[in-house]
C-alpha cells in the first residue's frame, strides 16, 4: 500500500491550479457489534439489539441506545423480511460510487420485528412500480465477506407468496 | 444570556471555479467584516475558522486559513461543522467575558474536490457507506418519506425553486440566478427521484466572516449593531433509519428553544425575514414546518400561499438561499450575514422594508442531522 499525492499543473485566468489525487490507505475495526451483526449474515440470520429501556430492535445494531445511553447487549434475531419505508430511484451515474449501474433503487426498510430502517439496494425489481408499504426481501450474498453487501439487496415479495 | 451583537458581517462573490487560494478568499472575507464593523485587528481577540479537513483536501486544514482570519498572537480556535455553528462557538466565546471582539471565519471551495465521493464519505465505512449514497441520493430518500405522508407535490417543491433562483437576480453575491417556471423545474432532468437538476443546489466556492461583540464594545461599533435574541442547536440521530424522516424533530426543538429565548411565541407573525438552508427544495418546506412557521405538513400550502414570497408575510430566502449558492460549511453563516444585512437595511434589491427581527438558520450532516437557530434583531431586548 502506498500514500499518494501527485500533482499536475494547470492555469486557469492567468493563474496556476495545481491537481492532485490523495489516497491514504486506512483501516476500520468494525467492533464487538458490527463483528457479530456479520456474523449472523453469515449464517443468513438478521441479528439486532434491543434497548432494555426503550425496547426497540435497532437494526443494524449499535453499542449504544441514542434515545437513552444504554449500553445494549440484548441480542435478537429478526426477520429477513420487511416494509420499504422510503426509496428512490437514482438516475446519474457514479462508478466509483454504486455499486450497481444507473437506473436502481435505494430504499430504508424495516425489517420485521425491528423498529428501525435499515438503508439499503433493492434489487430484481421493477423500479417504477416500487412503493412505500411494499414488502421486501433480503436476498443473501452467496459468499459473504463481512460487509454491509453480504445483504446484496432486498427484493420485492411476489402477491402469490404470502398471503 | 448577557447581551451580544454582530457588528460587522463580509461575503465573497460566490461561484464555481474560483481561483484564489483558501487565504486569499478567506482574507478578503476578514478584510471586509473589519472594514464593515470600522474596527483594526488589533480589536479582535478572539479568532473562530470553520474548515473540514476532507473538503480542504489537507489535515489540520485550519491552518490554511488561521493567519488570514488573523489568528497570529491570539487565542484561535477552529470549528468542523456549518458556519452557524462556528458563530454559536464564538458567541459562547463572546460570552465567556474573556474577549471583546470574536471574528468567524468560513470558506468553502468544494469545485476542488469531488462533492459526491466527499459526501460519501460521511456515511459509517463499518456499514452503508459500501452503498455509495451521496447528499442527493440520501435527500432523495428524506424528500420522498416526507411528500408521501403529507402529499406535498413536486410541483410545491418546484415553487421554492422558482422563488429562490428568482430572489438571487438581487442579490449580487449568489452564484445561480434564474428566471425560471415551475414546469422548467419539473421538466429539469431527474437525478433521484422525486429529486431533478433545479431542484438541487449548485457547487459553489467562496467565503463569509462575522464579528461577535459583546455589549460595551458593540455600542462603539461603526454600524448599527444587531443583537443575539435566541439561538439554538439540536442533533438527531445520526442513521436515516433511525430517524422520522417525514419531519425534523432537531429543527423542532432548536426553534423551539431558540424562540422561547427571543420572546417569540408566533414565530410566522413576528419574525419579518428568514433565510434558512435550503440545499434541496423540498427542505424550505420541510424547515418551514419544524421553524414552526405552519404546522407539519403544511410547508407545500405556506410556499403556494405566496407568504413566503419578496412581499409575503414572511419573505423566506430573499437572497436566493442555498439553492442559489451553496458553499458548504460557508453557507449557514452566509444565513446570519444577509440577517444582518435584512436588519441593517443595507439588503439593496432584496431588502425586506422594515425589517426588526431576522431568523437565520444552518443544518450540519446527512439530510440535516444538526440544525442551528439564530433569532437576530436590530432592537435591544
Amino acid at each position: 500500500m502506498e500514500n499518494e499525492t501527485t500533482f499536475e499543473i494547470q492555469e486557469k485566468d492567468g493563474l496556476l491550479v495545481h491537481q492532485g489525487v490523495i489516497r491514504v490507505p486506512y483501516t476500520w475495526a468494525a467492533g464487538e457489534v458490527a463483528s457479530r451483526f456479520y456474523a449472523g449474515l453469515r449464517e443468513k440470520k438478521v441479528l439486532g439489539l434491543r434497548c432494555p429501556a426503550c425496547k426497540v430492535v435497532l437494526v443494524p445494531p449499535k453499542k449504544v441506545c441514542h434515545r437513552c445511553f444504554s449500553d445494549l447487549t440484548d441480542w435478537v434475531e429478526v426477520g429477513d423480511e420487511g416494509v420499504l419505508q422510503t426509496f428512490t430511484v437514482v438516475h446519474y451515474s457514479e462508478p466509483d460510487l454504486h455499486p450497481v449501474e444507473a437506473p436502481f433503487a435505494y430504499g430504508i426498510i424495516k425489517l420485521d420485528g425491528a423498529d428501525t430502517g435499515m438503508t439499503h439496494l433493492i434489487g430484481e425489481a421493477d423500479i417504477k412500480g416500487l412503493k412505500a408499504g411494499m414488502r421486501l426481501k433480503a436476498v443473501f450474498r452467496h459468499q459473504p465477506q463481512g460487509n454491509y453487501l453480504d445483504i446484496a439487496y432486498f427484493k420485492p415479495i411476489e402477491e402469490a407468496n404470502h398471503g | 444570556m448577557d447581551k451580544v451583537a454582530i457588528i460587522g458581517v463580509g461575503q465573497t462573490r460566490y461561484e464555481r471555479g474560483n481561483t484564489k487560494s483558501f487565504a486569499e478568499l478567506v482574507y478578503e472575507v476578514t478584510r471586509k467584516a473589519l472594514d464593515d464593523a470600522g474596527l483594526e485587528l488589533d480589536n479582535i481577540d478572539n479568532v473562530v475558522t470553520t474548515t473540514n479537513d476532507f473538503y480542504d483536501g489537507r489535515t489540520i486544514a485550519c491552518m490554511a486559513v488561521a493567519e488570514a482570519s488573523g489568528s497570529y498572537g491570539r487565542d484561535a480556535t477552529n470549528v468542523e461543522g456549518d458556519g452557524t455553528l462556528s458563530a454559536f462557538y464564538g458567541l459562547m466565546r463572546t460570552l465567556s467575558g474573556v474577549y471583546d471582539a470574536t471574528i468567524v471565519t468560513t470558506h468553502c471551495k468544494m469545485s476542488e474536490g469531488n462533492p459526491r465521493k466527499l459526501f460519501n464519505q460521511a456515511f459509517d465505512p463499518i456499514y452503508d457507506r459500501i452503498l455509495g449514497m451521496d447528499a442527493i441520493s440520501s435527500s432523495a430518500l428524506q424528500a420522498r418519506a416526507y411528500m408521501d405522508r403529507y402529499g406535498v407535490t413536486e410541483e410545491q417543491c418546484a415553487m421554492v425553486s422558482v422563488k429562490n433562483h428568482a430572489n438571487a437576480r438581487n442579490n449580487p453575491y449568489a452564484h445561480v440566478a434564474l428566471e425560471i417556471t415551475i414546469d422548467d423545474v419539473m421538466k429539469s432532468p431527474m437525478l433521484a427521484e422525486p429529486i431533478k437538476r433545479l431542484d438541487i443546489s449548485p457547487i459553489s466556492d467562496g467565503a463569509c466572516a462575522i464579528i461577535l461583540a459583546t455589549e460595551e464594545r458593540a455600542r462603539k461599533s461603526a454600524k448599527k449593531p444587531v443583537w443575539v435574541r435566541g439561538v439554538a442547536h439540536c442533533t438527531d440521530a445520526y442513521r436515516l433509519g433511525e430517524r422520522d424522516l417525514t419531519y425534523s424533530a432537531a429543527l423542532e426543538t432548536a426553534a423551539k428553544k431558540a424562540y422561547k429565548m427571543a420572546g417569540i411565541r408566533n414565530p410566522f407573525k413576528q419574525i419579518d425575514v428568514a433565510e434558512v438552508y435550503d440545499a434541496f427544495s423540498y427542505m424550505e418546506l420541510m424547515w418551514y414546518e419544524g421553524l414552526g412557521f405552519c404546522d407539519r405538513g403544511k410547508g407545500g400550502k405556506l410556499v403556494e400561499s405566496g407568504k413566503t414570497q419578496m412581499g409575503g408575510e414572511l419573505p423566506v430566502n430573499p437572497s436566493g438561499g442555498v439553492l442559489s449558492a451553496h458553499p458548504v460549511q460557508v453557507a449557514g453563516l452566509a444565513r446570519i450575514a444577509e440577517a444582518v444585512l435584512q436588519l441593517r437595511g443595507e439588503a439593496g434589491g432584496r431588502q425586506v422594508p422594515g425589517a426588526k427581527t431576522a431568523l437565520a438558520h444552518g443544518i450540519t450532516g446527512i439530510c440535516g442531522q444538526t440544525h442551528c437557530v439564530w433569532v437576530l434583531s436590530n432592537e435591544e431586548a
